[in-house]
């Protein structure tokens, strides 16, 4: 039966369909879904994992043990896992191991745009790259098989387009999971240097193998046209090519690595003008210009930055400007994301601001309190960065002397994956910050997913929460503390002793993420009696919050569709103006 | 038949992607090819949110370009403001009239425009505002505003009003059913009133 599925939901359904016995990764937009729908549909187990790299060697244990395995994440997760990665490839596989990698050109909720396509060519391993969730689907089994029969461990890479585009899917015969034998091979499995080499020479050999593979494969498939424009594309790019040249000759890459060289020397020669679209780098394009082919059109008109269009690939072939139709309205007032009324990170970011350190950030909902009128988070590089930085900050600070202590500030799910060495680090070292935790008890930021914090495994079940004070403590941590940030004169307070003593010293929120548990206390009135119009609540940079006119000043007003009491604008507020009914 | 594009834009917990599901799964149950595609993981945290639907017999790209759009549907009049231009000229715009601060309104730090409305009605003459919220309200959920929607374009889809109804009743098996069914007719009312 026909179903709409996004690419993640495909790609979920295709590994319970093609035997799948073994999922992991860590949650990161544009990739988090594929996961979920795998506990979804239920039948193939499945975890979060506390971080990609982990993830990614629990999947090659389950191939090494025989079942097929999947590890998903973000592009950027694939930093985290590349060391494992890098020597998987000399490895290979012993079932079938697919690594789901989701890029995210056009920076929709991501740190920068790196083109995964690299990882492929880095690691020297096959990559597939489908163009829609039809194709994510078929692409699960035929990276099964691919994986299996050359002994590697395959990519399989999508874009937000695919991730997250639904599209129409029909599902094929679903196949049971077969486990292999679980054998061993200390030459394959045991990366000495002796035996390193060896594979080393093995990987060479599989790469030239699937070089010839990649000219015959039915992934890669070339649709005849017109003689004057050959395309070279991929991925969504395609479907962009051809929504602006339904009738053009197309070179479409279901396999991005290795390069089908013969193949492609044969349609560039067809053609008069060589046309190659591809989103981010010039992957194709640099080594299409290595073989010697022409590259008529190419980077030269289509950006490295951001996403590709239909617009933007007329506008290249035609040597025009990219087409501007209407212009959207100017001196609109812009609407960022924003913490969500009631979020237990908004009381933190208010006190953090009116002292005026510098806050060493991290990555999730909380990097929000780095927008303005809060403006209280100064750096933010990765996950697990925060912590890390701002001990490089306070031995500098140290050195440099007269200068205050840093505030790292970090959340729970972001601890578990990176900061806890970091942290480690700090206390073995020396060093001194005060470091926050924000516990809110989920991943938040990737849509509230179950964490070792959290008391719940991916599928729901419970588990073992771990406590967090208590491995501060074990990280060799003697001040840690519990606050709770919707108390601003107690949290003010604590944050001024931990910036006053000496060493590491952590305070720990516990405030559940109001989204995710749904949260819901009573909303906060305003008395326009009271109400001076002075703007201090403002601050809290809260959407339940507006101004009224009324007379010569505006006064303050408070939706209660949308406000969850969480008090912080009623501490901000200095004439007593706030009440709940 | 070509292709129908439909943008659908609102603000992030506004129910803007179940909308887009409910358009995409009656397109399907008609026997259409469709695609449909929002930018989301942010979604929730009140930002601007722009989702595209697009129908017809064979559909490639997932994404509506700027000057395209046959229908545009808002859930709030600055969000409709801000979309206008994915209309394509003769496009039509259904919005929701009631306004929502974005954040930077709700700080001080910008301010909402008052003229919104005119502008609106002044860049595309046949557009039709719809009081959402009260409808939402009186269908039994303010968060029924995505339905309200819905019912509000019935008239104007290639889709067959019944099946979309079905649709509803799938999608919200048993929780919210008859609010939802509700929240769609009170949509369909106001269009036509
Ligand atoms: C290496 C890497 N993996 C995944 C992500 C995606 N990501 C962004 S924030 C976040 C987690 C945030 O959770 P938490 O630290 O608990 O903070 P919260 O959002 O709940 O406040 C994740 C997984 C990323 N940016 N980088």
């Amino acid at each position: 039966m026909k179903k709409i599925l996004s690419g993640n939901e495909a790609i979920a359904l295709g590994f319970s369909d093609s035997g799948g016995v073994f999922a992991s990764g860590y949650p990161g937009t544009p990739s988090t879904e594929t996961l979920e729908a795998l506990a979804r549909i239920g039948d193939v187990y499945c975890e979060w994992a506390t971080n990609e790299k982990v993830g990614l060697e629990s999947a090659i244990g389950a191939s090494i043990a025989g079942g097929r395995a999947m590890a998903t994440m973000k592009h950027v997760g694939v930093n985290v896992a590349a060391d494992a990665l890098l020597t998987l490839a000399y490895t290979g596989v012993n079932a079938g191991l697919i690594l789901m990698v989701a890029d995210d050109p056009g920076m929709h909720s991501s740190q920068n745009e790196q083109d995964s396509r690299n990882y492929a060519k880095f690691a020297k391993i096959p990559m597939l790259d489908p163009s829609d969730s039809r194709e994510a689907y078929d692409f699960v089994s035929a990276g099964l098989e691919l994986s299996e029969r050359f002994d590697t461990p395959v990519m399989l890479r999508t874009t937000t387009r695919i991730s997250h585009a639904k599209g129409v899917v029909e599902p094929r015969e679903k196949l049971p999971p077969r486990i292999r034998e679980w054998v061993k091979d200390v030459p394959k499995y045991v990366m000495l240097p002796n035996y390193g080499q060896a594979r080393h020479q093995e990987l060479e050999k599989r790469l030239l193998r699937l070089r010839e593979f990649a000219e015959t494969t039915p992934l890669n498939r070339e649709e005849a046209g017109g003689n004057d424009l050959g395309i070279l594309t991929s991925g969504v790019s395609y479907q962009y090519v051809k929504e602006a040249y339904p009738g053009a000759s197309i070179l479409k890459l279901g396999l991005v690595h290795p390069l089908p060289e013969k193949k492609i020397r044969e349609f560039a020669g067809k053609v008069k003008r060589l046309m190659i679209v591809e989103e981010l780098d010039a992957i194709f394009e640099e080594q299409v210009r290595a073989m010697g082919v022409r590259v008529d059109i190419g980077k030269d008109r289509i950006s490295l930055c951001g996403e590709v269009s239909a617009d933007i690939v007329r506008a290249a072939a035609e040597e025009a400007d990219a087409a501007k139709g209407a212009a959207p309205a100017a001196d609109l007032p812009q609407r960022p994301p924003t913490l969500c009324p009631g979020c237990s990170h908004r009381g933190l970011f208010s006190i953090l601001g009116k002292l005026k350190v510098f806050v060493s950030g991290d990555i999730g909902c909380y990097t929000l309190g780095a927008l303005p009128p809060m403006s209280a988070m100064h750096s933010c590089i990765c996950m697990g960065a925060s912590i890390s930085a701002a001990h490089g900050m306070a031995k500098v600070n140290e050195i440099a002397g007269g200068r205050g202590k840093p505030v790292a500030v970090i959340g729970d799910s972001t601890f578990f994956h990176s900061g806890m060495t970091g942290l480690l680090s700090m206390a073995y070292n020396g060093g001194s910050a005060l470091v926050i935790i924000m516990d809110n008890r989920t991943t938040g930021m990737t849509g509230g997913q179950e964490n070792p914090g959290s008391g719940r495994v991916l599928a729901g079940e419970l588990s073992r929460q771990v406590d967090i004070i208590a491995l501060v403590k074990a990280l060799g941590v003697d001040h840690v503390e519990e606050i709770s940030t919707y108390d601003l004169k107690e949290t003010e307070a604590a944050i001024r002793k931990g910036l006053a003593t000496p060493g590491p010293y952590v305070l720990v929120d516990k405030n559940p993420c109001v989204l995710r548990y749904r949260v819901k206390t009573i909303p906060v009135a305003v008395d326009p009696e009271k109400c001076s119009g002075c703007r201090a609540c403002l601050k809290a940079a809260c959407v339940a919050l507006g101004l009224v006119s009324s007379g010569d000043k505006p006064k303050v007003m408070i939706d209660p569709d949308i406000c969850n009491g969480c008090d912080v604008c009623s501490q901000l507020c200095k004439f007593d103006a706030m009440y709940k009914k | 038949m070509g292709v129908f594009n439909i943008v659908i834009a609102g603000v992030g917990g506004q129910g803007v992607l179940l909308a887009s599901r409910v358009l995409a799964e009656s397109a399907l149950a008609s026997g259409m090819d469709v695609k449909q595609n929002e930018v989301h993981g942010m979604a929730q945290r009140g930002g601007s949110v722009i989702s595209f639907v697009r129908i017809g017999e064979d559909v490639r790209s997932p994404v509506v370009m700027p000057g395209t759009a046959d229908l545009l549907i808002s859930f709030e009049p600055l969000e409709a403001l801000r979309y206008l231009h994915y209309l394509k000229p003769g496009g039509r715009l259904v919005y929701n009239k009631v306004p929502l601060n974005p954040s930077t309104v709700a700080s001080g730090l910008a301010t909402y425009p008052p003229d919104v409305e005119e502008r609106i009605a002044r860049s595309c003459p046949g557009s039709r505002g719809i009081e959402a919220l009260s409808i939402a309200r009186d269908a039994g959920n303010v968060k029924a505003v995505n339905m309200v929607m819905v019912g509000s374009v019935l008239p104007n889809l290639p889709l067959d009003p019944r099946v979309v109804e079905e649709v509803v009743k799938e999608i919200s098996r048993g929780k919210g059913f008859d609010v939802n069914l509700k929240a769609l007719a009170g949509g369909v009312a106001a269009a036509g009133a």
